[in-house]
């Protein structure tokens, strides 16, 4: 309950931060939301030596769309996203994920980058910046560094963050037209982690048939996995029962679930199946509105 | 006969707003961490993490010479004033603090106590404890197993078996199976959970060197017999402690043990003369603290071929963790559990229960439940089920078929209850309709052809509350009456003070509407307290729904007593015979000239300014009740699930729940019980477990995996009511609050069940997961 | 385990300029119930589930026990003793009572918080919304339907609409 003590630091700007953290290296930990880091320092399972509070840092929150991508701040909460008419209108997907995290209270203070930068494969906008190909931007003592989504999730609370860089942006190729996106979780209870949850942003061509196609599972393996595999069985096919269904079961295979209290790896397996299955039907559905 | 009063006056069945919201609403209730004394300290609790573990040694240099360590208690340093050991409320005994072994996760081990709770959370980390591994038992089945390990070497017996408890005729009930056409039996777990209300639990042990008074403020149900407690226990004159348990977060049976953490807070109040503040994390609440059920039960039914019951055999394991906590009544280890005959009529049952050992956190509670009632309820409706679907009959048909009629009241049970009163048809026929029964059973056979899985589940439960009449009811040898006492003050207002204790159930609004009903003084004039054991009447505390029926009644004796003078004092006033005077609500008026009256407030005035010769000034009263009986609510709760077959999500549609509590002090509370019982029947039924792996570590210790439902799983429910009044309570009242906790969950379950019976489906253990659901529709092949 | 050096907080509370100087690690919970000594809001747990503690910081709820004193410096604090105005009951306070919308009281104080921003966000919100708007606060005593109907009676209240009807929990009725 009680954490342990620590040093505070309150940098004002981005250099400022990146400063301190080459300077206390490992003892050292970014707070931004510290919706994932207090809880830990709480358990006495995270115990920094300095905490280095960002929060006051101007000009690091902002949702826009420029030079073909949507860019997201550092310290944008997901109540940010929640009240945004462009993440409403144009990236359901990223809505969908922004409203199943945790609970209201939580969001006000929850940062998008510090739900990707923990690393817990258990957290939800990593798939989604999966299935809809992001890219991280890192910002070091050496300035920035541009990361493919991909290659960001290395294994579990380990990511393609060096050591000393903060995660400033997030940026987000603006879908073509025809697209259409959704975000299914199924979680024990509202707030919880998902027990398997899966992304789906797909484009569609003039006949219907899938163009572009990003589909990411969360929480079935020790990092957000890309479903590669059911990725390339959709690409050029029409998104139909049949075609969603075998999309569901190549994601299925390519999840590593293992059995925990959410469930067991079987359930976990079965439950990406169908979740791939209807997060396809949806993003269709949303792509030909 | 009960006089109507009018909604000013707020008597009986008034849903007059609730006098103690206003402190609450406003954020100034005082909670036990809200108490704050001058030079106060705080202690916190180093615990084990094993399961079963010798204990080497304990090192608290470290911890000590942290700067804002006042000291650090051990067992050992207890054991010297015969402290490390402490009695339950079953006659079992229960370590303080370890010494020579632990045996559960989470066990005390230590209490450092520190000028703040920052420095007390880090002190706690720097005592060094040494462990020996020992092997861990935590299937209650292997308990009894010859190489089970010993869990409990301080005891004559070696072996980890608690009690064998039974009741009825074992010969006659077996010779009825034997030649039974007909027979179900199901086996049904009843999962360990846990009470968790909002406000854990901890005390502020306040030790007055100046004047050698103790006082603890601590979140107490029980607060008198606490005090008698700590005076047996700890060799305090029992006229030098007070027991203040104040504004209550919620207690549901977790707040009626005495916990390790607060005799800790004393010993160390009493060693530093400074008031000591011990209060537990989430954590700690749901890893130590008295947990409820954990019932193995199998329970079988022998029957005619038309689908008549003639009898009832049931068979228990209960697993009582580490040390026998339980806070059961004397003579009953397994509570009131033989009420498992239920609504029904079975001529002939047996009952037997073994409790035994594990090394798991000690208990069990009555989790919002009467003593063991709601694992008794649960089985009894699972396996009227089974013998539904065996018979290939109609649940609600074969209840109907076999209630105990309501001309048969007060009826005795083949397992020796008496119930009181009881109309289970007219509850069960109310719910039906009102759930619209016959039209779910035609939409259910339409969704089948299609594939589609929706359950309609039944629980028609009867409950025992109440304890407890003197002659068989009593905790640690007190019985089981309660109390209350009343004074009229001169300008007509009054106070009333109880040896029960609400913990949210408003009884701040319906003591007073009691008073209100039998003196006709407005409920807004009427002042209740609880709580203090300086100034409160001795009781017994609340919990298992006893307070209506033992203090409500105690209220009601001693508001007829003062009724009673106050027809002396108006008979004097009105210069007449008492036999001439008639009571209405308020006032004593003529018989035949209602405008000679005296109302209750001008007779209180008379009390201190105009006495009657003869009679002593004041008017007041004092009255413990021996209940004559227990009361048996009952009620039927009908749920309707769909189910997914995707995901393996259950939703809950829609859930009716008739309740018959007697006649009704105020119906929105009532109403609100039964609310928030329901809710935490729905967390049992699908999402709570506090569960042990092999080696013994805790799985659900804690917010994370311990799931309550949000407002957004919990359904709206939908309430009704039948009154069947108990004959033998002094206002035909019985209590109700645990109600929607003993009789639901066997409702959702049913409801499960039922939704996958064509199946073949018979039974699934609770907590009823999605995982569990989607494994039996890919073993039935039916997932999507 | 040195002491850390302490930091200055200055915070507005419920209208009032209040500072105090802090261990680092003292959390926002522990500061306003202890330091400020406003002890309306509430620890329930001890892994930021429960919501017991919820405050609005800068015109936004969040879970005290969540956060660092010293991140609330220079702010603006709401609690739920700051609820009331000239010993005038806020509508949802009202609400709680008229409604029964408590039990224990343990939870209150948070839900009454987080009922407040969702009201200042969405005036006149569903069931459903409500639902979803308290799903960050855990209450064991009410079931959460008269929660609902309190949020709702607030509701209509601070609309002051005459016109519309407001639901409010029947006694013994159904839906």
């Amino acid at each position: 309950m009680i954490p342990p003590a620590f040093e505070y630091l309150r940098p004002k700007t981005i250099p400022e931060a990146v400063a301190f953290l080459a300077q206390y290296g490992d003892d050292a930990k970014i707070l931004s939301g510290g919706q994932s880091l207090i809880p830990m320092m709480k358990l006495r399972i995270a115990r920094p030596a300095y905490l280095i509070d960002i929060n006051r840092i101007s000009g690091l929150s902002y949702i826009k769309e420029e030079a073909g991508f949507l860019k997201i701040g550092g310290l944008t909460r997901e109540a940010d996203l929640e009240a945004s008419a462009l993440i409403r209108s144009k990236y359901p997907v990223i809505l969908d994920t922004a409203h199943v995290i945790a609970d209201p209270q939580v969001r006000n203070l929850a940062t998008v980058a510090g739900n990707l930068a923990h690393g817990d494969p258990a957290n939800d906008h990593p798939a989604t910046m999966l299935a809809l190909g992001a890219q991280i931007v890192a910002t070091g003592l050496a300035g920035e560094r541009i990361i493919p989504i991909e290659e960001f999730f290395l294994s579990v609370f380990s990511t393609g963050l060096k050591p000393g860089e903060i995660l400033t942006e997030i940026r987000v190729p603006i879908p073509p037209p025809r697209s259409g996106g959704a975000y299914l979780k199924l979680e024990r209870k509202v707030g919880d982690f998902a027990t398997a949850a899966a992304a789906a942003q797909i484009a569609l061509d003039g006949k219907g048939a899938v163009q572009k196609v990003g589909i990411g599972l969360t929480n079935v393996g020790p990092t957000p996995i890309k479903a590669r595999k059911a990725e390339e069985f959709l690409r050029g096919k029409k998104v139909d029962e049949a075609n969603a269904r075998q999309a569901g079961q190549l994601a299925a295979e390519e999840a590593q679930p293992s059995s925990d209290l959410r469930g067991p790896a079987e359930y976990k397996r079965g439950l990406v199946k169908e979740l791939v299955k209807r997060a396809l039907s949806r993003a269709v559905e949303r792509a030909e509105a | 006969m009960i006089h109507k009063t009018s909604p000013e006056v707020g008597g009986m069945g008034h849903s007059i707003k609730r006098k103690e919201d206003l402190r609450f609403i406003q954020g100034k209730g005082n909670y036990v961490d809200d108490v704050h004394l001058p030079g106060m300290v705080y202690g916190q609790l180093v615990r084990s993490p094993y399961a079963h573990a010798r204990l080497k040694s304990v090192n608290t240099d470290k911890a000590k010479k942290l700067p804002g360590v006042l000291a650090v208690i051990t067992g050992e340093d207890l054991a010297k004033a015969n402290l490390a050991w402490m009695p339950t409320l079953s006659y079992d005994k229960q370590m303080v603090l370890a010494t020579g072994k632990v045996l559960f996760q989470s066990q005390e081990v230590a209490f450092v106590v520190a000028e703040d709770r920052y420095i007390a959370a880090d002190a706690a980390e720097l005592v060094e404890v040494e462990y020996e591994e020992l092997p861990v038992l935590v299937d209650p089945h292997k308990a009894l197993d010859p190489d089970a390990p010993l869990l409990r070497e301080d005891r004559e017996q070696k072996n980890n078996h608690i009690f064998h408890w039974e009741v009825g005729d074992r010969q006659a009930t077996e010779q009825v199976f034997e030649k039974a056409p007909v027979k179900a039996s199901v086996h049904a777990f009843f999962p360990r959970c846990h009470p968790a209300p909002l406000e854990t639990c901890g005390c502020v042990a306040d030790f007055n060197r100046a004047t050698g008074r103790l006082t603890v403020y601590m979140t107490s149900q029980a607060p008198h017999v606490h005090r008698t407690v700590f005076a047996l226990v700890g060799g305090i004159p029992e006229n030098n402690i007070r027991v203040v348990s104040p504004d209550i977060g919620g207690g549901f049976g977790n707040k009626v043990p005495v916990y390790p953490g607060y005799v800790c807070a004393i010993v160390a109040s009493l060693t530093l003369g400074l008031p000591v503040k011990w209060i537990e994390t989430r954590s700690e609440n749901l890893q130590s603290t008295g947990f409820a059920r954990d019932y193995h039960m199998t329970a079988e039914i022998a029957a005619d071929r038309d689908g008549k019951m003639q009898a009832l055999r049931v068979k228990t394991l209960a697993d009582h963790g580490a040390f026998n906590a339980a806070a059961q009544p004397t003579k009953f280890p397994a509570g009131l559990f033989s009420i498992c005959t239920g609504s029904y009529e079975y001529p002939n049952a047996f009952c037997e229960v073994d409790g035994v050992y594990t090394n798991k956190a000690p208990g069990g509670i009555a989790y919002r439940c009467s003593f063991r009632v709601t694992e008794a309820a649960y089985l009894i409706e699972r396996v009227v089920d089974v013998l539904a679907l065996e018979l290939k009959m109609d649940p609600a048909e074969l209840r109907r078929k076999n209630f105990i009629p309501a001309a048969k009241f007060p009826y005795k049970s083949s397992l020796g209850w008496t119930y009181d009163s009881g109309n289970y048809e007219a509850a069960m026929n109310l719910a039906l309709e009102k759930i619209g029964y016959r039209q779910l059973r035609a939409e259910q056979a339409e969704k089948r052809k299609k594939g589609e899985l929706m359950g309609i589940g039944i629980s028609s439960f009867t409950e025992i509350v109440g304890a407890g009449p003197a002659h068989t009811f009593d905790i640690l040898g007190i019985k089981m009456f309660d109390s209350c006492e009343i004074r009229v003050h001169p300008t007509g207002k009054a106070m009333a003070r109880m040896g029960t204790k609400s913990q949210g159930q408003g009884h701040e609004t319906t003591y007073a509407q009691i008073v209100a009903q039998e003196l006709g003084i407005p409920a807004a004039d009427v002042t209740i307290e609880e709580g203090d054991t300086d100034t409160a009447p001795y009781g017994l505390g609340t919990y298992a729904s006893r307070s209506t029926p033992t203090s409500g009644a105690a209220t009601a004796m001693a508001a007829r007593k003062i009724r009673a003078k106050a027809k002396k004092i108006a008979a004097y006033l009105l210069e007449c015979n008492e036999n001439d005077l008639e009571w209405e609500p308020g006032k004593f008026y003529v018989k035949g000239t209602p405008s000679k009256a005296k109302t209750i407030q001008e007779i209180a005035f008379a009390a201190y300014t105009n006495i009657p010769p003869g009679l002593e000034a004041g008017l007041e009263a004092v009255d413990y009740y021996d209940p004559p009986n227990l009361t048996f609510p009952f009620g039927t709760y009908v749920c309707v699930v769909d189910i997914d077959k995707g995901t393996g999500e259950v939703k809950v549609r829609r859930f009716v729940a008739v309740d018959d509590c007697g006649n009704i002090i105020n119906p929105m509370i009532v109403e609100g019980q039964i609310h928030g019982g329901l809710t935490e029947g729905l967390g049992i039924a699908f999402m709570q477990q506090i569960d042990y792996d092999e080696s013994g570590n805790v799985q659900g210790g804690s917010f994370m995996d311990y799931l309550l439902p949000t407002a957004v799983e919990t359904p709206h429910w939908e309430t009704a009511k039948t009154c069947t009044p108990s004959p033998h309570h002094p206002f035909g009242a019985k209590g109700v609050g645990e109600s929607p906790n003993v009789g639901s969950p066997a409702a959702f379950v049913n409801a499960v069940v039922d939704a996958l019976s064509h199946l073949g489906v018979k039974h699934i253990d609770m907590p009823i997961t999605p995982a569990k659901v989607w494994k039996v529709l890919q073993e039935k092949g039916v997932a999507a | 385990m040195a002491k850390t050096a302490e930091q200055l907080v200055r915070v507005t509370v419920n209208g009032r300029e209040r500072q105090a100087s802090v261990e680092p690690r003292l959390l926002l919970v522990h500061f306003i119930r202890e330091v400020l000594q406003l002890t309306g809001t509430h620890v329930g747990c001890d892994t930021s589930h429960c919501g017991a503690c919820t405050v609005l910081l800068n015109g936004k709820t969040v879970k005290s026990c969540t956060m660092f004193a010293v991140q609330a410096d220079g702010g603006e604090l709401l609690t739920v003793e700051g609820l009331s105005a000239n010993g005038q009951l806020h509508p949802l306070q009202e609400g709680f009572k008229e409604e029964h919308g408590l039990q224990c009281g343990f939870c209150t104080p948070g839900m009454l918080m987080s009922s407040y921003a969702l009201l200042r966000n969405n005036p006149r919100p569903s069931e459903e919304e409500i639902r979803w708007g308290i799903s960050g606060n855990l209450c064991r005593c009410t079931g959460y339907q008269n929660i609902v109907s309190a949020v709702r009676y607030a509701a209509a209240k601070m609309a002051n609409d005459k016109t519309a009807p407001v639901e409010m929990a029947e006694v013994g009725g159904t839906r």
